[in-house]
């Protein structure tokens, strides 16, 4: 087994998803090595080669790879492949986005969003927005795969693998970056926060997520939505929790005025204890709640807020 | 210029699917399905573009089963001009439905192709991104703004942090995310209409595509069901709830 993860990274940190990726990755093998492709980018480098289980980076390092498009991270993923055995990206925004053309250029299926690895060979991944977990197996010379990160906790202790250049190849062409509209926010991001606020619907405009915010800011928390939150533009789409949104399972998941509709549910179900504060004592959210409160979060959270 | 749009049938979102009981996959007998959220994001947008002007004609593409007709409708019934069943009773994964589209691309010509982000049956989020590597053509994937223009569309990618802005030239795939539009309820008369558009049914060997599939399910099984939980009174008793019992405040 020789095993490439391909590094989420902003070319001086790694982002949080790439070491559970890497955790998953050193239960196919043990022979893991890392790809960081992007410019400038020898921080990241340093910070993969100390991930406890990483053997070797690779680094590549160019202008065109100073964010991740499409079409140039497959290319140069696809210029390497044939010496592994497995190829693994988180199942973020940034995996999604790439790995099915490696798949595809490799001519061989991809395997989405693993949950579990039964062996070298077969995988556990959800399907039907998580109502259902299926084992699949793959037959295909190379196993390309995105890793759901809330399925794999990172290795604790620290690492020291070799650095290696591998060559870039050129830039397609094809699509020009124009910019980003990153949401800046000092609270830690939802796929890493340990604890989580989420606002639905209930929570009737934007303006009333500052109540979310200031219970967030007591416990360290990022702040969360359900879609109808998004979609009435409460809050941007980047908070979105949910089957088609970000896939989260902190410690502490608190939904308020969220109802809990299966999509939403898909995100955040496998979050180790979930509050719920909802004024409708009939809401599905509360099937998978820990702890509920049926009362109005006008008055509730403040109340907590207060109490903390 | 012509648009080609990938349609999927799955099992309506809304209904809770059941695992059969040998565990060799989830019924699907007499379950209500519906076209894929995102594929009907992908139709309306294509309409959209038709209707501002930009687009001359749309063909949309669904693959699989000849139940799949009713899906072709309902696009038709949003305004798609014309259909292709490429019918089949292999269980098809994004790889065979790529290499299908591939091989009607290459007689349909299209300046441009918009999938929906995600099949919500399988979950896969791969179809889009294979189609375009397959083609050697420029990806915009999770799209919530389609700008074409001239040899060239603006887009708008919903990333996991924010937003970002591509050029890309056209021909092009593109892959619809919620935000990219709210699709149009279909009427009646639209209804009555879409049973005239002209609907061609292939097979894949006829397009001389293997769809055979390359993963094989072993088994599914439903998740473990969380423990139920407990109401409580107050605030005051959930905050002490989780910092005595959950310990995790
Ligand atoms: C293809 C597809 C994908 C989807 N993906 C996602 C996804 O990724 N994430 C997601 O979240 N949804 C997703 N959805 C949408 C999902 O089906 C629901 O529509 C959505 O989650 C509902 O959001 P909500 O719970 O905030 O709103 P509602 O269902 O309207 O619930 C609002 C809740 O707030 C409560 N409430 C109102 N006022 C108060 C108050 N003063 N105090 C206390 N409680 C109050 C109400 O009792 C109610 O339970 C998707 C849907 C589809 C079809
Ligand atoms: N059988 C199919 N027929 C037509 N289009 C499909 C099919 N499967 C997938 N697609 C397209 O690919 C998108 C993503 O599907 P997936 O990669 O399976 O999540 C869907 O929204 C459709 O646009």
């Amino acid at each position: 087994m020789a095993i490439l993860v391909i590094a989420e990274h902003d070319n001086k940190q790694l982002k949080t998803g790439t070491t559970n990726t890497i955790a998953a990755a050193t239960k196919l093998g043990a022979d893991v090595s890392v790809l960081v492709a992007g410019h400038q980018c020898a921080d990241a480098a340093a910070a993969a080669a100390k991930v406890p289980g990483v053997t070797k980076v690779l680094v590549a390092d160019a202008a065109h790879y100073a964010v991740p498009i499409a079409e140039n991270m497959s290319a140069l993923v696809v210029s390497i492949a044939d010496k592994f055995t497995h190829i693994l990206a988180p199942a973020t925004g940034f995996g999604k986005n790439f790995m099915p053309r490696v798949a595809a250029l490799l001519d061989v299926a991809q395997i989405s969003d693993i949950v579990g690895i039964e062996s070298v060979d077969t995988f556990v991944r959800p399907i039907y927005a998580g109502n259902v977990l299926a084992t699949v197996q793959s037959k295909d010379k190379i196993k390309v795969i995105t890793v759901r990160i809330t399925g794999f906790d990172p290795a604790e202790g620290a690492g020291s693998a070799a650095t290696e250049n591998v060559a870039a190849v050129a830039d397609s062409g094809l699509t020009q970056f124009k910019g980003q509209e990153v949401t800046k926010s000092a609270r830690p991001e939802l796929t890493a926060a340990r604890v989580i606020v989420s606002g639905g619907r209930g929570m009737g405009n934007g303006e009333n997520f500052k109540l979310l915010e200031a219970l967030a800011d007591k416990l360290g928390a990022a702040v969360g939505a359900s879609r109808a939150a998004v979609d009435s533009g409460f809050v941007t789409n980047d908070y979105q929790v949910g089957q088609t949104g970000k896939i989260v399972a902190p410690e502490l998941y608190i939904a308020v005025g969220i109802s809990g509709a299966i999509q939403h549910l898909a995100g955040m179900k496998d979050s180790k204890v979930i509050v719920a504060i909802n004024k409708d004592a009939e809401a599905p959210i509360f099937s998978v709640a820990n702890y509920w409160l049926v009362d109005d979060l006008f008055k509730a959270v403040p109340e907590m807020t207060a109490a903390l | 210029m012509k648009v080609l749009v990938g349609v999927k049938r799955v099992v309506d979102p809304n209904v809770k699917v059941r695992v059969k009981a040998d565990g060799s996959g989830v019924e699907t007998a007499n379950i209500k399905m519906a076209i894929n959220p995102f594929c009907e994001i992908a139709v309306e947008q294509a309409v959209r573009m038709k209707e501002a002007g930009l687009v001359t004609e749309i063909v949309v593409v669904s693959v699989g089963l000849p139940q799949c007709q009713e899906t072709i409708r309902t696009a038709m019934a949003m305004g798609a001009d014309r259909g292709i069943l490429v019918d089949t009773d292999v269980d098809v994964q994004p790889l065979a439905v790529a290499k299908v589209m591939q091989a009607i691309i290459a007689k349909e010509n299209p300046q441009l192709v918009i999938m929906g982000k995600q099949a919500v049956d399988n979950d896969c989020n791969q179809t889009g991104q294979m189609l375009s590597a397959l083609l050697g053509w420029p990806q915009a994937a999770f799209c919530s703004k389609i700008e074409p223009a001239g040899d060239h569309a603006e887009v708008t990618r919903e990333m996991d942090g924010g937003l970002e802005k591509l050029t890309i030239k056209l021909p092009a795939v593109v892959t619809a995310d919620l935000r990219l539009n709210e699709p149009r309820y279909v009427t009646l008369p639209n209804i009555m209409k879409a049973k005239k558009k002209p609907l061609e049914v292939i097979k894949p060997d006829a397009l001389g595509v293997d769809v055979a599939p390359r993963l094989i399910t072993l088994k599914v099984v439903e998740p473990a069901k969380r423990g139920s939980g407990v109401k409580l009174a107050d605030v005051a008793e959930l905050v002490s709830k989780l910092k005595n019992e959950a310990k995790v405040i």
